[in-house]
């Protein structure tokens, strides 16, 4: 075998050094893992489990010397370097099958003018092709895709990865039409191909006779399906408006349901012979069962997930797996009494993510993120090369008239089926599903590996047809994957279909949609109308009121919507900051002046307290401000106008709200005089100090006073030492400027006029709270990049 | 109900034509102004108040507010008015209405300005065109208020995080001694752009439960 390998090696070689161009570097690369791959997969070739007998021996020879079978008669040197491939030639073969994914996967992107042109998937399959081409070269049997791998490790994953991000808000608003695609119009198209199939089979010269109607029946039902695997990655890639994409996307999800009954409800007539009506009564039951069994299944499992989070805030370590064991558990729970594992794991995944994600950390949050991208990616990866590799491998049986039959009675049922599920549905909708996005959704029904996969499962006992079955599946699936797929995205262009924007969901947005959920609730309640919005606003109080308090750890339960959002808002904005090197450019891309100073009531409120400053003074420390802001490179951003806690990681937020009430209290301690700047000594600590932002407050309280926030710098390292010396609050339009900054020393004016002139090192009296943007106001004399000063 | 039978029907086709509501849809309103109003002729504050529903809701005083709020009639002035009839009851629900099928697009932007400009009534409660951070404040406090924590600081946080917003979107620049006083109508409808406020703001008006209806005490 090193032989051989060495001798592929050499193959490989010379077709390909030519150092120049790096293009030719990376092909060599990747076929230099084709090489080891092919020629490590020699060995195994399609014959299951080959039981490497020649392991043990090695081992005891060179462990135990006094073996009784061992070596009693010759003493061998001790052997220093041997092989021993077959001990870890499972995992090896796995590892390098991953590795090959993912080196695709890689290659695709680095050659950009191909992935623009054609969809991923295309090039996979492609390349799973001249894998088994090559495999079938050496001579072996290529390895096919074994439905048990398929359905219990490649599968997961991407269901996993698309029902925990699912976006639940467009979902249900569209649950209605989804459901009509998948059940209603699955069934359709199950019922026409297999029944025109049919009609084809009878005719007389095609020799199929042998096909019956249930087989036709069941091949039907296998290959309506639209598949959630392929409509992703091609979805993913032309970035198609929402609603078309959850509209696709949900039908493919939930047509499993529909799938799977129908699959074993056509298998199990076919071992028994007869149908009835009993059966077919049975059937619609049948399905009620496997797709609400499913989603039970899912939600109770999300409901435990949920409620392990909560006592995760010691191990924070282990939060992911939990995610993961969890939702597995749903799927493979499901498939135990063959209901629907894909909607049981989508309702796992949907159920405990808001709750989960209130208590776990932002880590770990980024970790199920990113975990779950991978796999899903790998995974996705993986299928379309096996379905490349499977054609090569897998009996073929090609009928012209049975497999063209099938190809273009799927694409007239589905165009039909859409067509006519639309005009009814536009008669319930309020965003009418015009012709164009009729169009993208009959056009976007691309069938994948499951359906393979469960024709692969047939027992070709009941079903001596089943290589012609696979023929054709294969066939559709590359039409669809090939043609579909490679022709979507010009298409969208020509058409003009709305794409989607990729705004950022600004608090505005977030304000005037609540605002509008709580109006509509309200009007319909006036009209004495229960409709989608009256059950909603029953479900969010009801899960306000008891759900929450179960499944949330803390504080968090008690937070509403709005708050929960703004933090997050806050959080990114930090984190973004920190990112980009702490302030040197904004990553918004509204390089305005506004701050707080500039937002002023239109009438200023009426009960000031008299002013204790004279008004030149006033206009001296007003323009002191202004001159001192205009220095700072960096306004506040919107989110930012308070001062953040350095490590926007910490998930404390206990801690935030003690601490804010403790401001709070500090705030109400408050002497309302100017003085002389006070002694800076004495200060509470406080993590996140927060100004007073309120000018209506100023003028409720006569506070005239400009009083001193010595406050030490905040630096990522160590959090704690931030200090805030006094909170301040004055009435009027003075410290507007001043309270956005919240860094700033403020004093006497006479003495503010000197000290500006001095950077801040010369002076170890004032120093400055660092918003993790704002570099202060001598940052400009210093080092552009250095925010944070020592 | 003998003679008067034309009387009312005649109006109905008046008010069906003016707000684009269908002859059915005006009845069944019809017969829940009559259950909301207990057969009296006009629609008081404290009726929709018993409306027992309503009392979970936490922009309940601003949804009746807009009931009675004089812009929203189609009419120049401003102010309250005391009680309203039934033809202003079906003008104020008329904003709620989905628009009909195959909308021309101009017609379309028409209606989204008319529910905006609804929204946007509601928030500035002193008629001036204008609104303030104390309304805005007040907006996000009371969607707040069903809420027990935290109150009035985290609102004055967002709404200022609100407005600083606005203020960037909408003017952009600002030196130091301008000043920002509201949000006008159009930076309004500037901000909420993205919404689809005309496919959002509707309600469905076939489904009107009159199982309460009693015809006549």
């Amino acid at each position: 075998m090193i032989q051989e390998l060495t001798s592929r090696l050499k193959l490989n070689f010379p077709a390909q050094i030519i150092p120049r161009y790096s293009c030719f570097r990376r092909g060599s690369m990747f076929i230099l893992v084709l090489g080891l791959l092919v020629g490590s997969l020699m060995p195994l070739g399609g014959a299951s489990g080959s039981p490497g007998s020649g392991t043990g021996q090695d081992e005891c020879k060179k462990n135990n010397g006094d073996e009784k079978n061992g070596n009693k008669t010759t003493k061998k040197s001790f052997p220093v370097l041997s092989l021993n491939y077959e001990n870890v030639r499972l995992p090896f073969e796995i590892s390098l099958w991953v590795l090959l994914a993912s080196l695709m996967k890689l290659g695709f992107h680095l050659m950009p003018r191909l992935s623009s042109i054609v969809p991923e998937s295309c090039l996979l399959i492609v390349v799973g092709l001249l894998v088994g081409g090559l495999i079938k070269l050496v001579g072996k049997a290529p390895p096919v895709l074994e439905s048990n791998i398929f359905f219990f490790y490649l599968l997961p994953p991407i269901i996993l990865d698309a029902g925990y991000f699912l976006p639940i808000r467009q979902f249900t608003e569209n649950l209605g039409t989804i459901l009509m695609f998948a059940v209603v119009g699955t069934l359709w198209n199950a019922f026409f191909v297999g029944g025109l199939l049919y009609g084809v089979c009878q005719l007389e010269g095609t020799n199929l006779a042998g096909v019956n109607l249930l087989s036709c029946l069941l091949f039907g039902s296998v290959i309506s399906a639209v598949d959630p695997v392929a409509v992703l990655a091609v979805f993913e890639e032309i970035h198609i408006n929402e609603l078309l994409h959850i509209l696709v996307f949900g039908e493919s999800l939930l047509n499993d349901a529909v799938t799977v009954v129908l699959y074993h409800l056509f298998e199990e007539f076919t071992n028994a012979g007869t149908i009835t009506v009993t059966d077919g009564f049975l059937g619609i039951v049948c399905f009620l069962v496997v797709s609400l069994g499913g989603i039970v299944v899912g939600a109770i499992y999300g409901i435990l997930a949920a409620f392990t989070s909560r006592f995760t805030s010691h191990t924070r370590v282990i939060e992911p797996l939990f995610i993961f064991v969890y939702s597995y558990m749903a799927y493979l729970s499901a498939e135990v009494f063959h209901l629907s594992g894909i909607m049981a794991l989508i309702a796992c995944g949907a159920v405990m993510r808001p709750y989960v994600e209130a208590n776990i950390s932002h880590k770990s949050h980024t970790t199920i993120k990113y975990f779950l991208k991978m796999w899903s990616s790998v995974s996705d990866t993986l299928i379309f090369i096996f379905l490349g590799v499977s054609t090569v491998a897998g009996p073929h049986e090609w009928n012209w008239i049975f497999v063209v039959a099938t190809l273009v009675f799927c694409l007239v049922a589905r165009v039909l089926g859409v067509i006519g599920l639309t005009f009814v549905i536009n008669k319930f909708r309020i965003v009418k599903l015009t012709s164009k996005d009729q169009f993208i959704i009959a056009y976007g029904g691309l069938r994948g590996a499951i359906a393979f996969s469960l024709v692969y499962l047939l027992n070709p006992k009941h079903f001596p047809m089943r290589n012609m079955f696979l023929t054709a599946i294969i066939t559709v699936i590359f039409f669809t994957v090939f043609v579909q797929g490679m022709t979507i995205r010009p298409l969208v262009d020509l058409l003009a279909v709305k794409k989607k924007q990729e705004t950022k969901r600004s608090i505005n947005e977030e304000i005037h949609t609540q605002f509008l959920d709580h109006l509509l609730t309200g009007i319909e309640d006036i009209c004495g109308h229960y409709g989608h919005h009256h059950w909603k606003d029953k479900l969010n109080r009801f899960n306000k009121k008891y759900v929450k308090k179960c499944l949330i750890a803390g504080e968090r339960s008690k937070e509403p919507q709005l708050i929960a959002f703004y933090h997050k808002m806050e959080m990114k904005q930090a984190i973004e900051l920190v990112e980009s090197g702490g302030g040197s450019k904004l990553p918004s891309a509204m390089p305005s002046t506004v701050s707080m100073q500039n937002i002023q009531p239109k009438k200023p409120p009426q009960d000031r307290a008299l002013p204790q400053l004279s008004k030149a003074r006033e206009e001296e420390i007003r323009k002191i401000l202004r001159t001192n802001l205009q220095r700072t490179r960096q306004r506040l951003r919107s989110y930012n106008r308070h001062t953040l806690i350095a490590d926007p990681f910490e998930d404390g937020l206990d801690e935030i709200l003690i601490k804010r009430k403790k401001m709070k209290e500090l705030e109400k301690k408050m002497n309302n005089y100017l003085t002389v700047p006070a002694p800076p000594a004495d200060s509470p600590s406080v993590a996140r100090a927060r100004l007073a932002s309120d000018p209506q407050a100023w003028g409720l309280k006569s506070v005239t006073e400009i009083p001193t926030i010595k406050v030490e710098l905040v630096s990522p390292q160590n959090p704690e030492s931030v200090k805030v010396v006094d909170e301040f609050s004055k009435k009027g339009s003075q410290p507007k400027g001043s309270e956005e900054e919240g860094g700033l020393t403020m004093r006497v004016p006479s003495s503010e006029k000197q000290r500006k002139d001095k950077t801040p090192d010369e002076e170890p009296q004032p120093r400055f709270m660092r918003c993790l943007s704002d570099p202060g106001p001598a940052a400009e004399d210093e080092d552009e990049d250095e925010p944070f000063l020592p | 109900m003998g003679a008067s039978q034309s009387g009312p029907v005649h109006m109905f086709q008046d008010l069906a034509y003016k707000t684009g509501f269908s002859i059915e849809q005006i009845k069944n309103l019809h017969n829940r102004f009559i259950y909301l109003t207990q057969a009296e002729d006009t629609l008081r504050r404290e009726h929709l108040e018993n409306v027992s529903d309503l009392a979970l809701n936490p922009i309940r005083r601003q949804i009746i507010e807009a009931f009675f709020d004089k812009r929203n009639m189609g009419e120049k002035e401003k102010g309250c008015l005391q009680e309203i009839g039934f033809e202003e009851f079906v003008t104020v629900l008329s904003f709620f209405r989905p628009p009909k099928p195959h909308t021309a697009d101009e017609e379309m932007k028409n209606i989204k300005k008319e529910k905006l400009r609804f929204l946007f009534n509601m928030h500035d409660t002193d008629n001036d065109g204008i609104i303030t951070l104390d309304e805005y404040r007040r907006v996000v406090e009371e969607l707040l208020s069903s809420y027990e924590i935290m109150g009035a600081e985290t609102a004055k946080a967002i709404t200022d995080a609100a407005m600083l917003e606005v203020a960037s979107v909408t003017v952009g620049q600002m030196g130091p001694d301008e000043f920002y006083e509201g949000i006008t109508f159009e930076q309004f409808m500037q901000i909420l752009k993205d919404v689809e406020i005309e496919t959002k703001m509707n309600i469905h008006f076939w489904n009107l439960d009159t199982r309460t209806v009693q015809c006549g005490k």
